[in-house]
Order: C-alpha cells, then sequence, then structure tokens
C-alpha cells in the first residue's frame, strides 16, 4: 500500500468519526505502582477498538476506568480526564450507576447471575428503568435477539442462567450488558473461556453490534483483533504505543516496538 | 529401582491408604452411633412418660410436679419464641455486619472489626445469663419495655405482644440475649460466604449500574445462600439449646398466661437445667427426659424445613425444573 492510498482512506475514515469516549492525560495507580501513564485517546463512535499488548500492559486496567470498576476498590485511583460525549466521568459528582448503565461490561469469563435467563437481562433494566410486564417482555426478547441467543433460549426462559453452555452464557452477559441500552460496550478477553466455535459467534455479534454500540475490547488474541476491530491501540508497560487504523497497525506499524510484537519478535 | 513395579513399595502404600479410609471410615460411623446411642437413650428414658402421657404431653399446658402431670406445651413455646425472636434480632443485624464487612467497610478496619465480632462468640453463656440478669433487665424493663408498649404495643395484630408489665426478665429478654449470643456466629459465617463471592460476578452486577445494596440484594444473596441458610441454623440451633443465659432471663414459669413476649416463661434447656436434681419421683425425670427428646426432635424439623427452602429457593431461581 503507498503512503497516497493510505492517506486517502484515513481521511475517508476519519470523515464519519466522531469521539465517544476521550482520554485526556490519564494517569492510573494501583496503589504506589503507576499503571497508566499519561494515556491519551479516543474511541469513536460506533466502530470497534481493540485494545493489545502483553500480559500486564494495562489494557484491562484501561477498560476498567471506562466504567470506574476501579472505584469498588480504595487503592485503586485515576486522574486526569475521561470524557463520555464531553463530560469528563472522573469528576466526583458524576453518578457512577448512571455512568454504568451507560457503559456495559463483559468479563473474561461467563458472570451469568444467580437466577432466571429472563432475570439476568431484567435485573439491569429494572435498576434504571420502570417497565410493565410487556415492554419488560420486548426488551429481554430485544436484548436475546440482539446477542444471538434468543432461539436457544426463548423456551427455557425461567431455568437459571447457570444451566447454559459456556458459550450461551457469554452471550447471554453480552444481552444483559445491552439489555440497559448503553453506548458503550467494553469487551475485556470476552472469548478466552470459549471454544472456537462460541468464539466465532461472539466475533460475529461484535461485527454487528458495532451498528448500534460504541465498542472497546481486550484481547490476547491478535488474528481476533484484526478480524473484528476498526482501530487498534498497541499497550506495553502502561503506555499507549501506538494508536491507528486496524489494518495500517498490523500491516504497516509506525512503532518498531508494535512491528516487533506483532511479528512475534516479542511477547 | 521402579517403583511402579516394586511390589513392597505398593503394598506398603496401598496400607496405608487402606488404613487411613478405615480410620476416617471409623470416625464417621461413630458419630452416626452416638447419634443412634443418644436416640435410644432419650427414648429409654422417656418410656414412663411416654407411656403415660402418650400424645398429650405434647399439647398440654400443665406442668405440675406435686401431683405427677406434665405436659411440654409451656417449655416448647418458650423454646420457640425465644429463637424466632433471636432470630428476628440477629439475622437482619448479621446480614448488616457482614454487608459492611465485605462491602463498604475501609480495609483498615475489617480485622479488628471482625475479630471483636468473633470474640463475642468466645464469651461464656454464663457470663451473657448473669450480665442479661444483673445489668440488663433493669433497663431494659425501666426504659425498652414502656417504650416498646407504647409503640409497637399500640400496633394490631402484634400488640399483644409488647403487652404487661415490664418485668425486665421474661421470653422477649431471654430473646434478646440469645441475639447477641448467636450474632458472631451468623455474622461471621455471612461474612465469609460473602467474602467468597467472585469478585468477577460482583463486578458483572456493578458493571450494570447496580448499587451496594442492590448488588448484595440480588445478586450475592441469591448466590450465597446456601452458606447464609446454614449460618443462620447454626444460630438457630444454638438459641434452641442454649441453657445458662436463658435460665437467668426467662424467668422459669411454668404457666401459660397469654402471648406476650414481656411475660416469663420457660425453655426446654432451662427446665432441665433447673429441676433435674431435683426431680424425685420417676415420671418427673422421666418427663424432662422427653423434654430432651422433644428439642432433639425440634431441631431435626428445624433443619429438615431449612433445606426444603433451600430446594425451594433454588426451584424459584430455576436450577431445576
Amino acid at each position: 500500500m503507498n503512503d497516497t492510498s493510505q492517506a486517502m482512506m484515513m481521511n475517508e475514515v476519519a470523515a464519519n468519526l466522531e469521539a465517544q469516549m476521550a482520554f485526556k492525560s490519564l494517569d492510573f495507580y494501583y496503589g504506589k505502582f503507576h499503571a497508566l501513564k499519561n494515556i491519551n485517546l479516543e474511541i469513536y463512535k460506533r466502530h470497534v477498538t481493540a485494545f493489545i499488548g502483553p500480559s500486564g500492559c494495562g489494557k484491562s486496567t484501561l477498560l476498567r476506568t471506562m466504567n470506574r470498576m476501579y472505584d469498588l476498590y480504595p487503592e485503586q485511583r485515576a486522574t486526569g480526564e475521561l470524557l463520555l460525549d464531553g463530560v469528563n466521568m472522573l469528576d466526583k459528582k458524576v453518578d457512577v450507576n448512571a455512568l454504568r448503565a451507560k457503559v456495559g461490561m463483559v468479563f473474561q469469563k461467563p458472570t451469568p447471575f444467580p437466577m432466571s435467563i429472563y432475570e439476568n437481562i431484567a435485573f439491569g433494566v429494572r435498576l434504571h428503568e420502570r417497565l410493565s410486564k410487556s415492554q419488560m417482555d420486548e426488551r429481554v426478547e430485544w436484548a436475546l435477539r440482539k446477542a444471538a441467543i434468543w432461539e436457544e433460549t426463548k423456551n427455557i426462559l425461567n431455568q437459571s442462567g447457570m444451566s447454559l453452555s459456556g458459550g450461551q452464557q457469554q452471550r447471554l452477559c453480552i444481552a444483559r450488558g445491552i439489555a440497559v441500552k448503553p453506548e458503550v460496550l467494553l469487551l475485556d478477553e470476552p472469548t478466552s473461556a470459549l471454544d472456537p466455535i462460541s468464539t466465532m459467534r461472539i466475533e460475529e455479534l461484535i461485527a454487528e453490534l458495532k451498528a448500534e454500540f460504541t465498542i472497546a475490547i481486550v484481547t490476547h488474541n491478535m488474528q481476533q483483533a484484526a478480524r473484528i476491530s476498526d482501530y487498534t491501540a498497541y499497550m506495553y508497560l502502561g503506555e499507549m504505543i501506538e494508536f491507528g487504523v486496524t489494518d495500517q497497525i498490523f500491516i504497516k506499524p509506525k512503532k518498531k516496538q508494535t512491528e516487533d510484537y506483532i511479528t512475534g519478535r516479542f511477547g | 529401582m521402579n517403583a511402579i513395579t516394586d511390589t513392597t513399595t505398593v503394598r506398603s502404600f496401598k496400607f496405608g491408604d487402606r488404613l487411613f479410609f478405615n480410620v476416617a471410615r471409623a470416625a464417621a460411623v461413630l458419630t452416626l452411633l452416638l447419634l443412634v446411642a443418644i436416640i435410644a437413650s432419650l427414648v429409654y428414658g422417656s418410656w414412663p412418660s411416654i407411656k403415660q402421657f402418650g400424645f398429650g404431653f405434647l399439647v398440654s399446658g400443665e406442668w405440675n410436679p406435686p401431683q405427677d402431670r406434665f405436659g411440654a406445651l409451656i417449655p416448647v413455646y418458650g423454646t420457640l419464641a425465644t429463637s424466632v425472636v433471636a432470630l428476628c434480632i440477629a439475622v437482619p443485624v448479621s446480614f448488616g455486619i457482614a454487608l459492611f464487612l465485605t462491602e463498604l467497610s475501609p480495609p483498615w478496619l475489617r480485622r479488628p472489626l471482625g475479630t471483636a465480632i468473633e470474640l463475642l462468640a468466645a464469651i461464656p453463656s454464663i457470663v451473657y445469663g448473669m450480665w442479661g440478669l444483673l445489668y440488663f433487665s433493669p433497663l431494659f424493663a425501666e426504659y425498652v419495655q414502656p417504650a416498646l408498649a407504647a409503640t409497637l404495643g399500640k400496633v394490631p395484630l402484634i400488640g399483644s405482644l409488647f403487652d404487661g408489665p415490664p418485668l425486665g426478665i421474661g421470653i422477649l429478654a431471654a430473646g434478646i440475649i440469645l441475639a447477641i449470643m448467636i450474632i458472631p456466629f451468623i455474622a461471621s459465617v455471612m461474612r465469609d460466604v460473602f467474602a467468597v463471592t467472585p469478585a468477577m460476578l460482583k463486578e458483572s452486577a456493578y458493571g450494570v449500574g447496580g448499587t451496594t445494596w442492590e448488588v448484595v440484594w440480588n445478586v450475592v444473596l441469591p448466590y450465597t445462600k446456601v452458606g447464609v441458610v446454614g449460618g443462620i441454623m447454626l444460630g438457630l440451633g444454638r438459641a434452641l439449646g442454649e441453657t445458662m443465659a436463658v435460665t437467668f432471663l426467662i424467668g422459669n414459669m411454668n404457666f401459660f398466661n397469654g402471648f406476650s413476649l414481656f411475660l416469663p416463661g420457660n425453655s426446654i434447656a432451662s427446665a432441665l437445667a433447673n429441676e433435674f436434681a431435683e426431680a424425685e419421683s420417676e415420671l418427673y425425670t422421666s418427663s424432662l427426659i422427653e423434654l430432651g427428646l422433644i428439642l432433639f426432635v425440634i431441631t431435626f424439623i428445624v433443619l429438615s424445613l431449612s433445606k426444603l427452602l433451600l430446594l425451594r429457593l433454588s426451584r424459584q431461581e430455576g436450577t431445576k425444573t
């Protein structure tokens, strides 16, 4: 790919880009340990942004700042700015529960709640909205359909969420995340505990969901990042080494470090 | 030399294994035998009373040693009432303690506070009894009981429970002391099971925007329900059988004067402790032993009910369809 065509591609992409989230000189600390160093980054609306890097580079930490999950642990803190639709989310005045309704999260391992499939979805919705029984039924069906698990669960909605297979549970968790109609979906290695077929289904799902949601995904699987993301960020030791269009990062990284990691010379 | 084919080594391993197996089995069987032996001797000891009073023993409220007429209703009622009062107080308080220690407390406070609560369990029950009788009950009679009578006593339906003379001692006082005694057990079990709830599960619930209360009530509690019910049962078992503290505070009265919790009563364990030494006639002794048997049965029923409750809960949640 020559420079002109690459520049054209970048311009074309940039035309319909809108930042959903923006990190501005964000630092993060676990006690005294400085885990994220001066992160500046924009996450674009209705695109998939992948975070790659070796273990301990801070990519999961970065994800956990985006819904302020670190708030649960008193020794963890973040400084700098994290804008969601232009509002600084690190501000003490921000209602964390409302923020988390806007920013859904799915974890490495499926974490169905100890309740029925229906209740797994309805639980989060009920925290933020008052819906009638029929509206709730609709919402549950909508979320399960969106997560491509409706066909498998429509007849067993009253069964425990824990009775599903691992891959189904993970899609249930995605459905639960989107049921509250968030703007951003954070996926923290969502397929690391799944078999290849379940992984493929989740990847297909991500491709469909980005039409409506902004997605940030942490993954250890570089092929996965290349397959599903529009943008990729390479992190190392708490620093953002390189960020760009996924194809560019994988085909023609600007930094030597990124190239070494991607080609497997390091990592 | 190859260890796998070396027959002497294999044999000695086998011997060690079998020895361990047998020792473990013997311990389990011994417990079972002891249980059977206790039941058998209780039934044997209470046989004269069972023969004399039959089923009537359970429903009769008369306890009249001079005339050799005995019924279990008063002590059974006292046992159950004090335990229910104790649970009504101890369960919510313990839940609060466990919730605070696992979710809300600053880390530096967790250990000292947790230890302090566990230390409550180390206080001998006679100390609770004497403290209750000498310090707690006068204050209880002077301030708490009149206040309860003036507030809860006016509420329809439950009002009659808080009616009557403020004596200080009685079923309510005994129940409150029992509550204090069982809180450490229930609270530490609840804390331990809350603490082993996977962080990721809790974070998922926080992740959809739940508050601490919503997360604990809707996710942590259902996830840990077996342990929580187990902890409550541990406390209830203790409350049902507690002797010394209850003896000091329950009033040891064998007449039924109404359902008010202010009135003195008697419990099975307390009756046994107070009267066994004085029981002269064979029927008196035998009736007391039958009380012990009944306590055994009550505990068994309570345990079975808790298992049923867990079954129902898991059916609601949809694990079994």
